[in-house]
C-alpha cells in the first residue's frame, strides 16, 4: 500500500482536484439557477429540471475544454522539459495523458445524459404549459408572445399548441445542434472502445476526427438563446417577489407590474473551447512540420517472424530511453499516425524502431520495405513522445519483463545501461540488469539475434524472486513490465510477497508502464 | 481498410444504441411524457438489442475478448442458426426497430444510433462478414515445470549454431548485440535458466 502511494500520490492528487472542480462547478451552477430571482418565471414553468440542464452544461463546458490537452502531445513534451529539475514521478504523471483523456470523455458522457434528460423534462414541461388551458401563472407566461410583439416578450419557445417537441428539437439551433454533437460523441466512443482501438485502430482513428464536428457545433449550441431569464430592467419594474401573485393583473391599466420581459442566456461555450481548439491547432500544424523533415534510414533489417526494424537519422532528434514517436508512411497512407517505442539508446548515433505485423498498416510497410526496390518508402517521423524508463536507472537491482513486442522498450534500457557501463557513467545506479524475454515460439530472439532464447517457458516467478531476494538482501529492487494485464497482477502479487517487512531488507517495488 | 471487420464495430454501436433506447424509454415512460407509450416500446426494444449484441462474435484472426458473462447468451443465440448469422438479417432487424422509436423525442438519438449500427452492419454484410459463436475452450492446467521445454544440452555459455566460434565467457543472456559473435561486456552478466 505505501508503495502505490509513494508512486501515484501526485495522479491521486491530480484526480481529486479534477473531480472537486467539477462537483463545485456542478452545484454552483445548480444553485444559481435555483435560487436567482432572474430565472423565477422559466422555474415556474421548468421546476428543478432547468438547474440540472444547466449544472450539466457548465460541467460538459469545463471538460469539453480539458478534454483536448492530454493530447497535444509536443505541449506536453515542452512542459515535461521545462520541468526536468523536476522529480521523476511529477513527470510521469504527464505520461498518463491518455488515461486523464478517457476519464474526462466518460464523464462528458455522463453530463451529456443527464444534460439530455433534464432538457428531455424541459420541452415536456414547456410543451405541456403551452397546451395548457387552466390560466395558472405557466399558461399565462406560456402565451406571452401573443401578447406584445418584439423580441423580449417570449418564454416559452413552444409557441403554439400544436407544435410538437420534436419540431422544435429539430428547428432550434440547440436542439439540432444537440443532436448531431451527440450522435458524434456516441460514434466516437464507440470506436474508442479498447477491444476497436487496438484490432482496428484506423477505424478508431479516423472516427476519432468527428470531434471537429463535436467541437464547431458545441461551439454553437447555445447561440439560440434558446433558455431565457428576465431582464435586468424588467426585474427592476417588475420583480416576481412581488409580481408574481398578481399575475391575473398583469393586463391591468393600473396594476404596479407589467408583464415580464425576457432575454436569451448569452451563449458561453466558445469562451471556454477557444483556448484548448487555438492550442491544439497549433499542435497540428507543430506536428505536420515536423514530419516535413527530412528522414534518412540508415539500415533496414528484416527480422524473421515478420519483425521490421528501421535504423534512422534526423536533424536535431534526441531522446531518452523507453520514448516512442509517432510513424507515418505517406505511399502507404497519408494521414495515418502510428506511436512505436524507440529500441535503441541515446547513446547510439541512430533512432530505431521495431515494426511488427499486427494489422493493416504495419503488414503494408513491411511488406513495402521487403520488396527492396531501389527507391526505398519514405518515413515521416514526431516525435520522441514520454519519459517513463528513466526510474531503471534509480534501482540498484532493475528486473525487466517484457512479453512479445513489449521488450521494445526494454531493448533500449539496456542498450542504455551498457553503454553506461561502457562509459562508467556514476550516475548510474544499477549493478544488475536481469531480463526476462518471453519468446514464444520464435526460433530466434528477435533483438540480439542470439539462436538460443533468452528463457525456456514461463518462468516460475516464484522461483525468480526468491533467488532475487537471495543475492540481494539489503537491496531496492525495481520490477518494471511491459506487458498483458495478466502477467502485471502475478509480480504484482510477487512483489508484495517477497519484500521484506523490515524495510532495511530487500525491497521489490513494481512499475507497469503502458508504452 | 483490408482486414477491418466491420461487424465488431457495429456490435459495440449497436450495444451502446441499445442502452440509449432503454434510457430514453425509462425518461419517457417515468415522466410520463406525451406518447410515452412509444417510450415502453424503446425499452423493450432496446433491451432485445442489448441480448442480442452482447455475445461478441469471433473475429477471423486473432483472439477476441470475450464479454463478461457471455457465454449463456452465446448458447442462445447459436440456436437461431442463420437468423444471428447473417448480418444482413441484422442490419434489417435493427433499421426496423429504430423506427417506432423515432416518434418521441426522448428516444430519438436511440433511432439514430441504432440506424447507424444498421448501416455498418450492412455494409459488414455486403463484405461476407458473418456471426461465429466464441466456443469455450477446456482449460489447461499447465504442470509446474512442464512449460519447461527442451532445455539446452550444452551447458552455458552457449553459441549460436551458425557461430560455431570458441564460447566465451562473456556471451549473454539477453544482453545487447544486433549480430552474432562474442562481444565485450563491461560487467560479468550471470545466466540463470529456471
Amino acid at each position: 500500500m505505501g508503495n502505490w502511494v509513494v508512486n501515484h500520490w501526485f495522479s491521486v492528487l491530480f484526480l481529486a482536484t479534477w473531480l472537486g472542480l467539477n462537483v463545485f462547478l456542478f452545484v454552483h451552477a445548480f444553485l444559481s439557477y435555483e435560487k436567482a430571482d432572474k430565472y423565477y418565471y422559466t422555474r415556474e414553468i421548468l421546476g428543478s429540471a432547468l438547474a440540472w440542464a444547466r449544472a450539466s452544461a457548465r460541467c460538459l463546458n469545463f471538460n469539453s475544454m480539458l478534454i483536448l490537452f492530454p493530447v497535444c502531445r509536443n505541449l506536453l513534451s515542452f512542459l515535461r522539459g521545462t520541468c526536468s529539475f523536476c522529480r521523476c514521478t511529477l513527470r510521469k504523471q504527464l505520461d498518463h495523458n491518455l488515461t486523464f483523456h478517457k476519464l474526462v470523455a466518460y464523464m462528458i458522457c455522463l453530463h451529456t445524459a443527464i444534460h439530455i434528460i433534464a432538457h428531455l423534462f424541459n420541452f415536456e414541461h414547456y410543451s405541456r404549459s403551452q397546451q395548457a388551458t387552466d390560466g395558472s401563472l405557466a399558461s399565462i407566461l406560456s402565451t406571452l408572445s401573443h401578447q406584445e410583439k418584439g423580441e423580449g416578450s417570449w418564454l416559452n419557445p413552444i409557441q403554439s399548441p400544436n407544435m410538437t417537441v420534436e419540431y422544435v428539437t429539430f428547428t432550434s439551433i440547440a436542439g439540432l445542434t444537440g443532436v448531431i454533437i451527440t450522435i458524434a460523441l456516441v460514434l466516437m466512443v464507440t470506436s474508442a472502445m479498447e477491444f476497436i482501438q487496438r484490432s482496428y485502430f484506423e477505424v478508431f482513428w479516423y472516427t476519432h476526427h468527428i470531434f471537429i464536428i463535436y467541437f464547431i457545433g458545441l461551439g454553437i449550441h447555445g447561440t439560440g438563446g434558446i433558455v431565457r431569464g428576465q431582464t435586468e430592467e424588467s426585474l427592476n419594474e417588475s420583480h416576481p417577489h412581488r409580481c408574481a401573485e398578481s399575475f391575473k393583473h398583469w393586463d391591468d391599466h393600473d396594476s404596479h407590474c407589467k408583464h415580464p420581459q425576457f432575454e436569451g442566456l448569452p451563449t458561453e461555450s466558445w469562451k471556454w473551447i477557444l483556448v484548448p481548439g487555438v492550442l491544439y491547432i497549433f499542435e497540428r500544424i507543430l506536428r505536420f512540420y515536423r514530419s516535413q523533415q527530412k528522414v534518412v534510414i540508415t539500415k533496414v533489417v528484416m527480422h524473421p517472424s515478420k519483425v521490421l526494424e528501421l535504423q534512422m537519422n534526423k536533424r536535431g532528434f534526441s531522446m531518452e530511453v523507453g520514448q516512442y514517436i509517432f510513424v507515418n508512411c505517406p505511399s502507404i497512407s497519408y494521414l495515418e499516425w502510428h506511436p512505436f517505442t524507440l529500441t535503441s539508446a541515446p547513446e547510439e548515433d541512430f533512432f530505431s524502431i521495431h515494426i511488427r505485423a499486427a494489422g493493416d498498416w504495419t503488414e503494408n510497410v513491411i511488406r513495402a520495405f521487403e520488396r527492396q526496390q531501389s527507391q526505398i518508402p519514405r518515413i515521416e517521423v514526431d516525435g520522441p513522445f514520454g519519459t517513463v524508463s528513466e526510474d531503471v536507472f534509480q534501482y540498484e537491482v532493475a528486473v525487466l519483463v517484457g512479453a512479445g513486442i513489449g521488450v521494445t522498450p526494454f531493448a533500449s534500457i539496456l542498450k542504455s545501461i551498457w553503454y553506461k557501463f561502457q562509459h562508467a557513467d556514476h550516475n548510474l545506479k544499477t549493478q544488475t540488469a536481469g531480463h526476462a524475454a518471453l519468446n514464444f515460439d520464435k526460433a530466434t530472439d528477435i533483438l540480439t539475434g542470439l539462436k538460443q532464447k533468452t528463457s525456456f517457458g514461463r518462468p516460475m516467478w516464484d522461483n525468480e524472486f526468491s533467488t532475487i531476494a537471495n543475492a540481494h538482501p539489503r537491496s531496492v529492487v525495481g520490477v518494471f513490465l511491459c506487458g498483458p494485464q495478466t502477467l502485471a497482477k502475478s509480480l504484482s502479487k510477487r512483489c508484495h510477497q517477497y519484500s521484506s517487512l523490515d524495510p532495511r531488507k530487500v525491497q521489490f517495488y513494481f512499475n507497469k508502464e503502458n508504452f | 481498410m483490408g482486414q477491418i471487420e466491420w461487424a465488431m464495430w457495429a456490435n459495440e454501436q449497436a450495444l451502446a444504441s441499445g442502452l440509449i433506447l432503454i434510457m430514453g424509454g425509462i425518461v419517457a415512460t417515468a415522466g410520463q411524457f406525451t406518447k410515452w407509450y412509444f417510450g415502453v416500446y424503446s425499452i423493450g426494444a432496446g433491451v432485445f438489442v442489448c441480448l442480442l449484441e452482447y455475445p461478441r462474435g469471433k473475429r477471423r484472426k486473432g483472439s477476441t475478448m470475450e464479454r463478461c458473462g457471455q457465454k449463456y447468451m452465446t448458447k442462445v443465440l447459436k440456436l437461431f442458426g442463420p437468423l444471428t448469422r447473417n448480418y444482413y438479417i441484422r442490419a434489417f432487424l435493427h433499421l426496423g426497430l429504430s423506427v417506432p422509436a423515432g416518434f418521441l423525442l426522448a428516444t430519438i438519438l436511440g433511432t439514430a444510433c441504432l440506424a447507424i449500427a444498421s448501416s455498418i452492419y450492412l455494409l459488414a454484410a455486403v463484405r461476407g462478414e458473418q456471426w461465429i459463436p466464441i466456443e469455450p475452450k477446456p482449460k489447461e492446467r499447465p504442470q509446474v515445470g512442464a512449460t519447461i521445454k527442451q532445455p539446452p544440452s550444452n551447458p552455458p555459455p552457449r553459441p549460436p549454431a551458425e557461430a560455431r566460434k570458441k564460447p566465451s565467457e562473456e556471451e549473454a543472456a539477453g544482453a545487447v548485440g544486433v549480430s552474432g559473435g562474442p562481444q565485450e561486456n563491461p560487467v560479468p552478466v550471470i545466466d540463470e535458466v529456471v
